[in-house]
């Protein structure tokens, strides 16, 4: 019966190729539109869920802030107001698992012919644990580096690549400035970070190295910011507070006086960039469901248009003896069939444009098997749901009005 | 109206004392088992595939409600073959769809097969249409984009038939009513009367009990007509009741029994001559026998109808 059906729905189809083809086409594109945006926003999720991973966890950043002077403030890290001896203290805090000062700047390295600008941070060894960083080859410099100001770098995927093709850096010696550095050894690679930066294109050297030989600083111990590692997700929230507050003791900040510095939780920040993507990609899932909508609407009014058209037909099956739910069904077949295969077209579109946009782009577009499921469901749904009114008019229909109706 | 219709077509006129036997006085007439009548009539209830009683039918139009069939009583036994006729507008076709379960009454009892078809659901009725009643059209009425074999297996499909014994079943019925080589063929591919063979192809498809056809060969030359009657004697012969609407007189003559219909009401119930003086059949059995209340006169009701 079924079968029967079946092959009956097809045949009807069949007689009106160009409609059932156009009627086809509005599921085609609303599944190819969902599919392709879901692809879209799962990969801008990805890609976000990827840099916070890559950022470490539980880490606030204290940044050397302003200071007032004559009313004049400096912008954020415009002063060095921050210490290796701040860093030291905020270490021996409760809840605090790691801190790392941090000199940034960029530099020009050279190696043979090959020449490359890159951030350069003139750090501690904790700076790996802060930023969960592990060392991919070589190893890792340590604290009788930072003691002795030994010129040792770590040097990140992309700044290596770029210096060194395809030779191993590990034991070479690069030119920074106009000093001779040795490479300890080659990060393991990170990625984007969050506001779009790769963080390969990197050079790690000794905080002190950093202070003496390659950037020189406006009095000893001064550094652009610190890194802070909390224990724990939930002790976050009283490590800064016992941050600020000796922060402010050890700089002497009278009551009623700015910071002179800036922290920034990137937990936070990792948690709203998160529902930023969220939030964007449920949007583009939301616009690209509208055209799925529409092409619903549009097998509602050709499944309408169908059952008129063929109003005698009903008359004379119910005459033989068809009953309702039969009619029933043989309209709901027909808008179940439109709306699946069109939603398996869209599928295939909406994937293959989704792995087009993989191979043409960098931008991640990731496909997963939930949101082609999800995808199927909702077009056997709409078909369901678009297919229903009009096979309920075929179904309702007077066998006798049915058979007058020329 | 030919000329040669009018002594069947308007009997009333030309001789209301012969036209008028289906009343309480047809039954004298015929001396058949008058003295147990009460009895009789029972018999023929619960034997009648047909029985109609008090039927009313009324379409509703923009004017208010517009009468068609107004009280029409009729029985009709197993076996019988019956013409419906009367003139255009008498409400023959109304008639019809009632009885083959494609339209209500507006009052009145349908007894069918022996169940009330007003107690039955939609469902019922479906199964009603599909098993035991073959509706033959005037105008065919076969499905256009499905081959014949199809066309005369579609009952089937509502049936629940398997495949294979559907295809079967479709081609020994096409063979039977000599459409054997057209299975693969569309409707539009054959002549009216090659597609109203497959139309009772089609009727005959479920072993329906009953035929009930409106002006099968209305659409059709007189020959065609011919056999597509011939094909209905066959039918008869085996046993199949039908009741077929016409108005030409040469093929109710097919019939053993003819009712005229005129303005909605029933003015003429009796054998057709034709058949009267064939022994060989068995005794017919009047409509007006089951007339369920005897002083209900049919005259004064004909007469009614008549102003
Ligand atoms: N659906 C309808 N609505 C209103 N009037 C109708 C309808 N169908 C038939 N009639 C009227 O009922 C009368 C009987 O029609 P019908 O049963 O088709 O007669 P017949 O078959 O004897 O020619 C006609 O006067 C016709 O105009
Ligand atoms: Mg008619």
């Amino acid at each position: 019966m079924l079968a029967a059906m079946l092959g009956e729905a097809w045949h009807a189809m069949g007689a009106n190729r160009l409609r059932t083809f156009l009627t086809m086409l509005g599921m085609v594109i609303g599944v190819g539109a969902v599919v392709l945006m879901m692809a879209v926003g799962q990969g801008a999720q990805y890609a976000v869920s990827q840099s916070i991973s890559s950022m470490g966890s539980n880490l606030f950043i204290l940044i050397s802030g302003s200071t007032t002077s004559g009313g004049v403030r400096s912008g954020s890290g415009g002063a060095p107001t921050l210490t290796v001896a701040d860093a030291d203290a905020i270490a021996e805090l409760p809840g605090v698992r790691a801190v790392a000062p941090v000199h940034t700047g960029r530099t020009q390295m050279v190696y043979g012919p090959n020449n490359w600008s890159s951030s350069t941070y003139g750090t501690t060894p904790s700076y790996l644990d802060v930023r969960s960083w592990s060392v991919a080859s070589g190893y890792p410099f340590t604290d009788s580096d930072l003691r002795s100001a030994t010129r040792v770098a770590l040097i990140g995927k992309t700044a290596a690549k770029n210096l060194f093709g395809d030779e191993d850096p590990v034991g070479k010696t690069i030119r920074v400035g106009q000093s001779p550095f040795v490479i300890l050894g080659v990060l393991g690679a990170k990625g984007q970070s969050l506001d779009g930066r790769d963080q390969d294109d990197t050079l790690l050297i000794p905080l002190t190295t950093a202070q003496r030989k390659v950037y020189g600083t406006p009095f000893q111990g001064a550094v652009r910011m610190i890194m802070v590692q909390a224990e724990t997700a939930a002790g976050m929230p009283a490590v800064e507070k016992s941050m600020v507050s000796l922060l402010r003791q050890r700089h002497r900040l009278r009551e009623g006086m700015d910071n002179d510095f800036y922290l920034r939780n990137l937990a936070e920040a990792a948690d709203s960039a998160a529902e930023t993507t969220r939030t964007m990609s449920l949007l583009l899932g939301a616009i690209a469901s509208v055209s799925l909508l529409v092409g619903g609407i549009g097998i509602m009014n050709i499944m309408l248009v169908s059952v008129t058209e063929r109003t005698r037909e009903i008359g004379i099956r119910l005459a033989i003896g068809s009953r309702e739910r039969d009619i029933m069904l043989q309209f709901l077949l027909e808008a179940i069939i439109i709306s699946v295969v069109g939603c398996f077209i869209g599928l295939a579109l909406g994937v293959g444009g989704a792995l087009l946009a993989n191979y043409l782009t960098d931008a991640m577009v990731v496909i997963s098997g939930s949101s082609v499921l999800v995808a199927f469901g909702v077009a056997a749904s709409v078909g369901v749901f678009f297919g229903f009114y009009p096979a309920r008019k075929a179904a309702r229909l007077d066998p006798i009005e049915a058979l007058r109706y020329q | 109206m030919g000329g040669a219709l009018s002594p069947d077509a308007l009997p009333l006129a030309g001789a209301p004392a012969r036209s008028v036997p289906a009343g309480i006085g047809g039954i004298a007439a015929q001396s058949v088992e008058k003295r147990d009548a009460g009895s009789l009539r029972e018999a023929h209830f619960s034997q009648s595939v047909i029985r109609v009683e008090g039927l009313h039918k009324s379409y509703d139009t923009p004017a208010g409600p517009f009468p068609v069939l107004k009280d029409v009583d009729l029985s009709i036994a197993p076996g019988e073959f019956v013409a419906v006729m009367g003139p255009s507008g008498s409400g023959k076709s109304t008639f019809m769809n009632i009885l083959g379960c494609l339209d209500r009454p507006s009052a009145g009892h349908y007894v069918l097969d022996g169940r009330s078809v007003a107690e039955l659901s939609k469902d019922e009725l479906a199964l009603l249409r599909n098993r035991t009643i073959g509706f033959v059209f005037q105008g065919f009425n076969l499905l256009p984009r499905m081959n014949l074999e199809d066309n005369v297996a579609l009952p089937l499909v509502y049936y629940g038939v398997e495949r294979e014994e559907r295809r079967a079943r479709a081609r020994k019925m096409l063979q039977r009513v000599g459409l054997g080589n057209y299975a693969k063929s569309l409707p539009n591919r054959i002549s009216g009367g090659q597609q109203q063979r497959v139309a009772i192809a089609r009727a005959l498809v479920n072993q329906p009990r009953l035929i009930l056809a409106d002006e099968p060969t209305g659409n059709l030359d007189s020959h065609t007509g011919e056999e597509i009657m011939a094909l209905f004697d066959e039918l008869n012969r085996e046993g199949i009741t039908i009741v077929l609407v016409t108005h030409e007189a040469d093929i109710a003559r097919h019939a053993r029994r003819q009712v005229s219909f005129l303005d909605g009401c029933i003015v003429q119930d009796g054998p057709t001559e034709h058949h009267d003086d064939n022994p060989s059949r068995p005794p017919l059995v009047r409509g007006g026998v089951e007339t369920p209340s005897p002083d209900k006169g049919r005259d004064g009701e004909g007469l009614e109808c008549l102003e």
